[in-house]
């Protein structure tokens, strides 16, 4: 049976690790690679890289080091953060990225999906989809969450699976960074309307939060990055208490 | 290890093929990419990574020669994913003609309850013991994304289930498929691919 996946998620900005890390006996806690294998060592699922730079310099810092992660860990890993372009997605995946995730770029032009899936396949693409509950509803966010789109979330969610998105990542911006735990209406109601799977993001600050995204929510994956940088949890902690809670893991 | 292993891969040196690379060199396995049937000719092994979508893959090969060659090649050989689905004799993504070595046709995961892609970690049962599984736990994990699936067979090394059962690694001869990505299968996939080079 497939299992549950548990996804660290790595915030980089020009090749170091942004958020303070537990790992005190790292040689270097900046080394994102260092970090990485650290997670695979530990039973991390797979692994995603946000490149927060701000510049267009500081882009090839950042595929530098996805060389570097993919020739120390075997495990797969997605990448994301100012893909603009086919281009873009050529380069991430050269580099060994196993999947890219595209956001504020689809939401500009929607056909770069179909291109793109159809350049290196649906299961390589991820579309990121931010989202800020308004209105009763759910309206996708774009530019890092600081821009409306005025588009409703799950109408995209479906446009962004039937263009070629093999895997939505669905960040709540009401709950990333709260640990008030994931937006599980909102996991609910993409999870109905797409058939491709969904990593639940934003807002995992306790077990119970990482068990009912993938129990209540629907999820497929569940992504965390402070529960994990600042020591909460480690990856088994998470694994044991999802077993225990009859949800399938990886050992 | 074995130093004298010289592996061809299949291919052009686009996408997860990179991993497939990076996998090899961790055990020490030198490896060269090339859809040139005169230079996968030189290697000891063959692996087929096989990316993206069966007809165009499929075509690609057709156009170097390397269907042609791949056919009678006598060396151990390695489908991984798409390729080993392109081993089987028909896909019906997009109506495939595949290389027909393995019997069987490749179909379509329904969707309705079911999620497709099958995408993530799910064990892999062995149905016949076999040199390729040779060490790896009878219900070890591998990670898998794909759209398509083989049918169980005589020629099933081992099966996994998504809603239904479906063949995880198949041999016919010196010809090796896993459906699953034993480059990105932690340590469970290197012992696979340490066994594909030293023991197949």
């Amino acid at each position: 049976m497939l299992t549950a996946r548990i996804i660290p998620c790595l915030d980089v900005k020009n090749g170091r690790t942004v958020k303070g890390t537990r790992f005190v006996d790292l040689r270097d806690a900046g080394d994102p690679v260092e970090l990485a294998a650290r997670y695979s060592d530990e039973g991390a699922d797979e692994l995603v890289f946000l490149d927060i730079s701000a510049t267009l310099e500081e882009r090839p810092t950042f595929l530098a080091m996805v060389e570097r992660v993919a020739a120390a860990v075997n495990i797969p890993f997605t990448v994301g953060g100012g893909i603009g372009s086919v281009a873009d997605v050529l380069r991430a995946l050269d580099a060994g990225a196993d999947k890219v995730a595209l956001n504020s770029a689809i939401l500009r032009t929607p056909s770069l999906l179909d291109e793109a899936a159809q350049t290196v396949g649906a299961q390589s693409i991820v579309a990121a989809i931010d989202v800020r509950q308004e209105n009763g509803g759910w309206t996708v966010y774009t530019r890092a969450g600081t821009e409306s789109t005025g588009r409703d979330a799950v109408a995209w969610a479906r446009e962004a699976a039937g263009r070629g998105a093999g895997e939505l990542l669905v960040t709540s911006m009401d709950r990333d960074g709260t640990t008030m735990g994931y937006d599980l209406p909102l996991l609910r109601a993409i999870g109905q309307a797409v058939p491709v799977p969904l990593i639940a993001s934003g807002g995992a600050g306790r077990l119970e939060h990482l068990r009912d995204a993938l129990r209540d929510g629907g999820a497929d994956a569940v992504l965390a990055a402070s529960i994990f940088h600042y020591g909460t949890f480690s990856l088994a902690d998470v694994k044991t208490y999802l077993q225990n809670e009859g949800i399938r893991v990886r050992w | 290890m074995a130093p004298s292993a010289r592996v061809g891969i299949a291919g052009t040196s686009a996408g997860n093929i990179r991993s497939v690379v990076n996998a090899l060199n961790r055990l020490g396995i030198r490896a060269e990419v090339s859809n040139d049937p005169a230079v996968l000719t030189k290697a000891t092994h063959i692996i087929l990574p096989g990316v993206g979508e069966a007809r165009t893959a499929m075509e690609a090969l057709d156009r170097s020669g390397v269907s042609q060659w791949l056919r009678e090649a006598r060396v151990p050989f390695l489908g991984i994913c798409l390729g080993m689905q392109l081993l089987f004799e028909r896909s019906m993504e997009r109506d495939t003609s595949g290389l027909g070595i393995v019997s069987g046709t490749v179909r379509r995961f329904e969707t309705g309850t079911l999620k497709v892609p099958h995408m993530g970690w799910n064990t892999v049962a062995p149905v016949q013991p076999s040199l390729l599984l040779d060490g790896i736990a009878p219900e070890a994990f591998f990670y898998f994304v794909h759209s398509y699936y083989a049918p169980v067979t005589a020629e099933t090394l081992a099966r996994s289930d998504y809603g239904i059962a479906f063949a995880s690694v198949v041999q016919r001869d010196n010809f090796y498929g896993v459906q699953f990505h034993p480059e990105k299968s932690g340590t469970a996939g290197l012992q696979l691919l340490r066994n594909f080079i030293e023991r197949c």
